[in-house]
């Protein structure tokens, strides 16, 4: 800090003393976790109420609030303090994660509540994404439970690598200290095994405030400071980081035409003017000019810096690549191992195509493959298809682009991601980068010499996908197959990939349950883009229940080559059809998993031919996809 | 150095030595200081919304936090002009100050301000002495500020609200999501990890964005000092004419205000925790005409900054069920 002139005013020294402690104080950013009625909350509300950080108007609601809602007989109910929501207090649960704060002479403390209960899993993997540290209850009555498992497995996995064991409650075990010995081993074998080093355990009674802070009196058996003490003292930054620069770029700043700064926050190293950096992944290269702050130039920029970085040239850098140092870049890959947690009530289904944000990048991620899931209560490796609501699964993950990334151990900021649903934009997953599979390093591109224009041209054709769905016997093969005729008549080159035809050969591996649907048009969709590369019309001829495939597919064509034809017939209207006699038996429960009966189909939102089949004749119905083919 | 210079009535500058050495500092804020790490975090979600928004707007209600989201939003966009533009929902009976205020730093920061008032609401005569603070927050303020972001479609709107102001506002996530009703759902909000904010919406949905989420009151007044960050002088000691209603100080601010019979407002040296509707915003009395001398009060201070909004007494529940409504 700039020193300040002399004042006579009193309060300025003592302001300025204040601030030069406050700000030289270190912040620890902590969470609660452990079992329903474990006394969270309690303890969390009595931190504040002895730290001073209660408020007489706050008191005196919590007085009311203990009155209407308490669980302590009219005494002070410290957990009504932290229960913030209405139906967290009508239910005495905690629901979602709530933030506190305060501090101590020696330290400030952002302290995040989570919920115990495994359907909010999400919750406390929110909070537990930005803590340092976990303190961990235990009720001294029941021991470890599978809870505990659960919650030390998620800080595991989030990489917190402190955890504070507070063994609560020891008022109703008699302040027995075997009952705490116990629990203190029994809980150090399960903090091992999920990786986590350093292990504290704490006796105390939150209820009563013994060991929370201020040493107990009723435990002279533990020489040990107090919580309060312990969350002083922790030691918990992260070994100082080996990588180089590393700053993902947030915001292009381009006030005029004489500036381009390209705007973010350090996440690794240090730069000064004059070092040279590569942005990635385009492995463009540059060097620093000036590093921009709206309080002047800074000479060397280190981690947790905002700032905008000027280069010495011109460069085309966008939103969510990384300027990097150019000794010590990370690594860039489209392929990764990586743990996922799922967070949505629909599961994962590899093959599936999610949007991935990933430091300031928004790519397309697949899961390829699921290798096995963990059960977050027993941490037993299980095979799985998919990934139910807060289940953890070991995954390879396929990027439609490449990026620039980290191991989530070395760095977060590069290594941890989040999925998000393409048709709700809800959070889905999150996510941690283990490694990088090999096989994105070592499988290139082929280059071909005669490429797919020169292909088409000599076809005298553009290449296209017409893309049919709609329940099974709505007509779409019918209205396909005559098209089909129709321009081979005409003299164009076709192909035409129908549903039941692939699945006795390329799909024959796949049955009818939603994850082996998505794999089934991943596969689909993918010969068919072959055979628009090789020049040909391509018909496919699919139900193609879901948005998310079908939007895949798209995807993989060029800007106007994919045409989407919804073959519109009631499902009534199918179901008495039913040339092949599969309604009847799927009505009869003889098939699972039967589009329209037992299993959902998504129709699409904005076809580029939505065509009604009722009192329309297949002769004009094929006409209609001709013409908008042709574009007419 | 010289302490609350006043430019003019309007404003507080508390002025302190220009921090010119700053720049010859070694920044890491591994080693850095607890403002500058808040500072840093705020920034980077600002970027975050005007990178990934098609139509953002920054809330700008002039109190204290404003001014330091305000100040924020400078630094995060520098050297360009900050390209957010600012909406104040002006209920009509803001403090006479704060609509100078306001008025004056939008012209010196060059930020586009946008002023909405609920037309309706003012055609009906609605106000707090008339229609009780509750009916009035509601039309003016929650109704008014729905009709402001409808009307102009903005995807995202960032406020100042700060966790540590009460329980529900604890519990909200940086980036918050509304749905096209702009109803907050506390008991499903989207999980939030890292500082990796999901800024994907649906036409007519929108995101409410934090980036003081973190801050303390202490930190904001702190900060403000540090920065020397211009805020209304109501937040200073002053001899002001105020009635005591139910325990609370109410400033005379207009001739709005209905007097009781034979009930004659008193000069007390008096000063605002939060600003907001004058009739509605609650002062104490205070020698602390100085920020210094604010915050020297705040270190000793025992009761919390809500608690001069008397809307929030209602009912415990109160604010998060303002909130679900649409409240910021």
């Amino acid at each position: 800090m700039a020193k300040r002139m002399e004042s006579a005013a009193g309060a300025v020294t003592a302001i300025d003393d204040y601030l030069q402690r406050h700000e030289t104080k270190s912040l620890l950013r902590f969470i609660t976790c452990g079992s329903v009625d474990d006394g969270k909350s309690t303890l969390l509300g009595r931190l504040l109420y002895d730290t001073k950080l209660l408020f007489d108007d706050q008191l005196a609601a919590l007085e009311g609030d203990s009155l209407r809602h308490g669980t302590q007989n009219g005494q002070l109910d410290f957990a009504l303090l932290v229960d913030g929501l209405a139906a967290e207090q009508e239910q005495g649960i905690t629901i979602d994660v709530a933030y506190r704060f305060f501090s101590t002479d020696r330290r400030k403390f952002i302290v995040a509540d989570c919920p115990g209960h495994e359907q909010y899993t999400r919750n406390m993997a929110t909070g537990a994404s930005t803590a340092d540290l976990a303190v961990v209850l235990v009720d001294a009555r029941k021991g470890l439970l599978t809870q505990t498992r659960r919650h030390t497995y998620i800080c595991g996995l989030l990489g917190i690598r402190h955890v504070l064991l507070a063994v609560n409650k020891m008022d109703l075990v008699g302040y027995a200290q075997g009952v705490f010995k116990r629990i203190e081993s029994d809980y150090r074998v399960v903090a091992a095994q999920m990786g986590i080093g350093h292990v504290t355990a704490v006796p105390l009674s939150a209820l009563h405030g013994e060991n929370v802070s201020r040493r107990s009196s009723a435990m002279g058996w533990y020489k040990g400071p107090s919580l309060l003490e312990q969350l002083e003292s922790a030691q918990v930054d992260r070994a100082a980081s080996k990588l180089g620069f590393r700053m993902p770029v947030q915001w292009v700043c381009r006030p005029n035409q004489n500036f381009r700064g390209y705007a973010g926050q350090v996440v690794a190293g240090s730069i000064a003017p004059g070092d040279e950096v590569v942005a990635l992944p385009s492995g463009v290269r540059s060097r620093v000019a000036r590093i921009v702050t709206a309080d002047g130039d800074l000479p060397r920029a280190g981690v947790g810096d905002a700032v905008a970085i000027q280069l010495e040239d011109e460069r085309d850098i966008s939103r969510g690549d990384v300027i990097a140092s150019i000794s010590q870049p990370p690594q860039v890959a489209d392929q990764f191992a990586a743990h996922v947690l799922w967070m949505d009530a629909s599961a994962l289904l590899p093959g599936r195509p999610y949007w991935m944000k990933i430091g300031a990048r928004l790519v397309t991620a697949q899961v390829t493959d699921i290798k096995h899931r963990v059960d977050v209560n027993t941490q037993e490796k299980r095979a799985a298809k998919r990934l139910e609501l807060n289940e953890v699964g070991y995954c390879n993950l396929g990027l439609d682009h490449a990026i620039a990334f980290e191991a989530y151990d070395d760095c977060h900021e590069l290594g941890g991601f989040i999925l998000i649903d393409r048709q709700t934009n809800a959070t889905v997953a999150a996510g941690t980068l283990n490694f990088a599979l090999r096989r994105a390093d070592n499988i290139h591109w082929q280059h071909t010499d005669v490429d797919r224009v020169a292909r088409a041209r000599i076809k005298g054709q553009n290449p296209a996908c017409l893309w049919f769905t709609g329940l099974s016997g709505s007509g779409k093969s019918t209205i396909a197959n005559l098209v089909e005729k129709r321009l081979h008549a005409m003299g164009y080159h076709t192909y035409m990939l129908d549903g039941d035809n692939v699945r006795h050969g390329l799909n024959r591996d796949l049955g009818f349950t939603e994850e082996d649907r998505v794999e089934n048009i991943r596969r689909v969709a993918e010969v068919a883009r072959l055979m628009a590369d090789a020049g040909l019309i391509v018909m496919v001829s699919f139900i193609s229940p879901f948005r998310s495939e079908r939007g895949m597919a798209r995807g993989l064509f060029g800007e106007g080559e994919f045409r989407e034809v919804f073959v519109d017939t009631p499902l009534e209207v199918c179901a008495q059809r039913d040339p092949k006699g599969l309604y009847a038996k799927a009505r009869a429960g003889r098939i699972r998993n039967f589009t329209g009966i037992d299993s959902p189909y998504e129709p699409p939102e904005r076809p580029e031919l939505h065509l009604q089949t009722q009192g329309a004749s297949v002769d004009e119905l094929a006409q209609r996809v001709i013409d908008t083919l042709f574009g007419e | 150095m010289k302490l609350a210079a006043m430019p003019d009535d309007n404003a507080l500058a508390h002025g302190k030595a220009a921090s010119g050495g700053g720049a010859a500092e070694v920044h890491s804020l591994a080693a850095a200081s607890h403002l500058k790490r808040l500072e840093a975090e705020s920034i980077y979600i600002m970027r975050e919304v005007a990178a990934e928004f098609a139509n953002p707007v920054m809330l700008y209600s002039v109190g204290k936090d404003s001014s330091v989201l305000l100040h924020l939003m400078q630094k995060a966009f520098h050297p360009a002009a900050p390209p957010i533009p600012l909406l104040h929902v002006d209920t009509t009976w803001k403090f006479r100050e704060m609509i100078a205020f306001r008025d004056r730093r939008a012209k010196e920061t060059g930020c586009r301000l946008l002023v909405h008032t609920n037309q309706e609401g003012v055609a009906q005569g609605v106000g707090p002495f008339t229609h009780g603070a509750a009916v009035h927050t509601d039309i003016m303020k929650t109704q008014a500020l729905k009709q402001a972001l409808t009307q102009y479609k903005f995807d995202a709107a960032i406020g100042g609200a700060r966790r540590d102001e009460e329980k529900s506002r604890a519990k909200e996530r940086v980036f918050s999501f509304r749905n096209a009703q702009q109803r907050w759902d506390p008991k499903s909000q989207r999980p939030e990890l890292w500082n990796l904010y999901n800024a994907r919406v649906h036409k007519g949905e929108s995101v409410r964005a934090f980036p003081l989420s973190n801050w303390t009151e202490l930190d904001i007044w702190l900060y403000i000092y540090r920065e020397n960050i211009q805020v209304p002088s109501l937040y200073l000691a002053r001899e002001r004419p105020v009635v005591e209603r139910d325990g609370q100080l109410i400033m005379v601010d207009d001739e709005r205000m209905p007097l009781a019979p034979g009930e004659v407002p008193q000069m007390r040296k008096v000063r605002f925790r939060t600003l907001g509707c004058y009739p509605l915003t609650a002062a104490i009395e205070s020698q602390a005409d100085t920020l210094p001398a604010v915050i020297q009060e705040m270190l000793v201070a025992r009761t919390s900054e809500r608690q001069g909004r008397i809307i929030d007494h209602d009912a415990s529940a109160s604010m998060e069920k303002k909130k679900q409504e649409g409240y910021f």
